[in-house]
């Protein structure tokens, strides 16, 4: 890049300065993006010296003590769990830029065999997606052609498998849980989406959505980088700004249990051998709604005191991808039938990931 | 004929924000226009949203799924 670009020609003057306010933008958004990525280097490299100078030298607590563990285990995990966040977050955000629903509703439009809900849910982990908008997404998705069953695929995997959990994960759990959760997420969303299709519920879809002569997305312009750079720094704003509350108390809580709990305290009631426990953690948490932002610290910090890890995925699953809210929005649009047989079919599902991994681990 | 803004969403903050936002920028510039909120979901998915907040002038979906910058909204506004 040169400083003197040559304006394009035939163009006024203010489309030149516009042109060129574009560009030194455009240079800003990369040397920003350069910049922080080289300082999330350096400030993930000295996480652990961090932590232990701060807990054991400057507050001067003791190693292998309840608070010293506590604090310790506080004071690392804050801020790597944030950085990691941030990162995942950023990239997704520049991933969502490839992926609009009108894209995804397009390549999925009148497919229908085992190879779409394959497809369908993996373009569920990285088109944006907000459960406020299931609804209209919804009926866009099948008014275009799109099967039922292909679409559950998609709206089970979108909210399940998202960045805020898969960052968590990670961060807590290592790359090996994350990874598991990301394929069994993908398998249940896909499996549940196959089963769906095959029963042939259509007509338990609310009569009018079909009826629905839903217009066609204008055609929306193709970002160039700066502007998916752009899309990721929004990301960042948006979803680390909402939800880093949550995640201090998440990892508070989990500190709490990580100092204070005796080992093995929950093997009895959350481990292997309590083969009931999967299917009450399932029960619990379809119901519940919570941010995985929250909830996984504490569930991390349950899993060091002798809970089982598939009790622990089913728990997390059960939690983030059914939640009561998102089934009342979705009445709006499926008969009741339909959503119990949806919840069913996942909470199965969840269920079935929950023993295969107690058995397995 | 004064300008219409459509913005379709169920009613969540950030399509409260992006009605806000349309009309700083739009009264900021002496703009005259009306603004429609439409939460029925029959009617978003009708006009073609399926990302919430969606915004349509005079009928035509210019955004869908964020809420948008101010240079984006200047840039759909007359003139």
């Amino acid at each position: 890049m040169t400083d003197h670009e040559s304006p394009p020609t035939g163009n006024c003057c203010t489309g030149q300065s516009h042109v060129a306010g574009k560009l030194g933008m455009d240079r800003r958004m990369w040397s920003v993006s350069a910049a922080a990525l080289l300082l999330w280097v350096l400030l993930y490299s000295q996480l652990e010296r961090f932590a232990d100078w701060l807990s054991f030298g400057v507050l001067s607590l003791q190693p292998r003590s309840h608070l010293g563990e506590a604090v310790r285990f506080f004071v690392y995990d804050t801020p790597k769990v944030l950085l990691l966040l941030t990162l995942v977050v950023f990239i997704m955000g520049v991933v969502h830029t490839f992926f609009t629903p009108e894209r995804t509703r397009a390549l999925l439009a009148g497919r229908s065999n085992f190879l779409a809900n394959v497809l369908a849910a993996s373009l569920g982990i990285v088109t944006p997606f907000c459960s406020c908008s299931a609804v209209p997404l919804f009926i866009g998705f099948l008014t275009a052609g799109v099967p039922l069953g292909v679409t559950f695929s998609f709206l089970i995997a979108a909210p399940m498998i998202n960045e805020v959990a898969l960052a968590l994960l990670f961060g807590l759990f290592g790359w090996q849980v994350a990874l598991a959760y990301l394929l069994l997420g993908l398998s249940v969303a896909i499996v549940a989406g196959y089963v769906i299709g095959k029963l042939g519920l259509e007509h338990w879809v609310e009569p009018w959505v079909y009826g629905i002569g839903a217009a066609p997305a204008g055609a929306s312009s193709t970002p160039d980088w700066p502007e998916r750079l752009q899309e990721g720094w929004r990301n960042v704003r948006e979803i680390v700004g909402k939800v880093w509350p949550y995640l201090l108390a998440g990892i508070a809580i989990g500190a709490g249990i990580h100092g204070y709990v005796p080992e093995q305290l929950l093997a009895g009631i959350m481990g292997k051998e309590a083969w009931w426990s999967v299917p009450l953690a399932v029960l619990i948490g379809v119901p519940m709604y919570s941010n995985a932002a929250g909830m996984i610290p504490v569930v991390q910090a349950l899993l060091g005191k002798g809970a089982a890890l598939g009790t622990v995925l089913a728990f997390m699953m059960s939690v983030i991808a059914l939640s009561l809210p998102e089934m009342i929005i979705l009445r709006k649009v499926l008969s009741i039938r339909l959503i119990a047989v949806f919840a069913g079919i996942v909470a199965l599902g969840i269920l079935l990931v929950g023993f295969v991994f107690n058995a397995l681990f | 004929m004064t300008m219409k803004v459509t913005v379709y969403g169920p009613g969540c903050a950030r399509c409260t924000q992006t009605a806000a936002l349309i009309k700083d920028v739009c009264d900021g510039l002496g703009i005259a226009f009306t603004l429609e909120k439409v939460s029925d979901y029959a009617e978003i998915a009708k006009a073609g949203v399926m990302a919430t907040p969606g915004v349509a002038i005079d009928g035509k979906v210019v955004s869908t799924g964020k809420i948008p910058t101010v240079a984006e909204i200047r840039s759909w506004l007359p003139g």
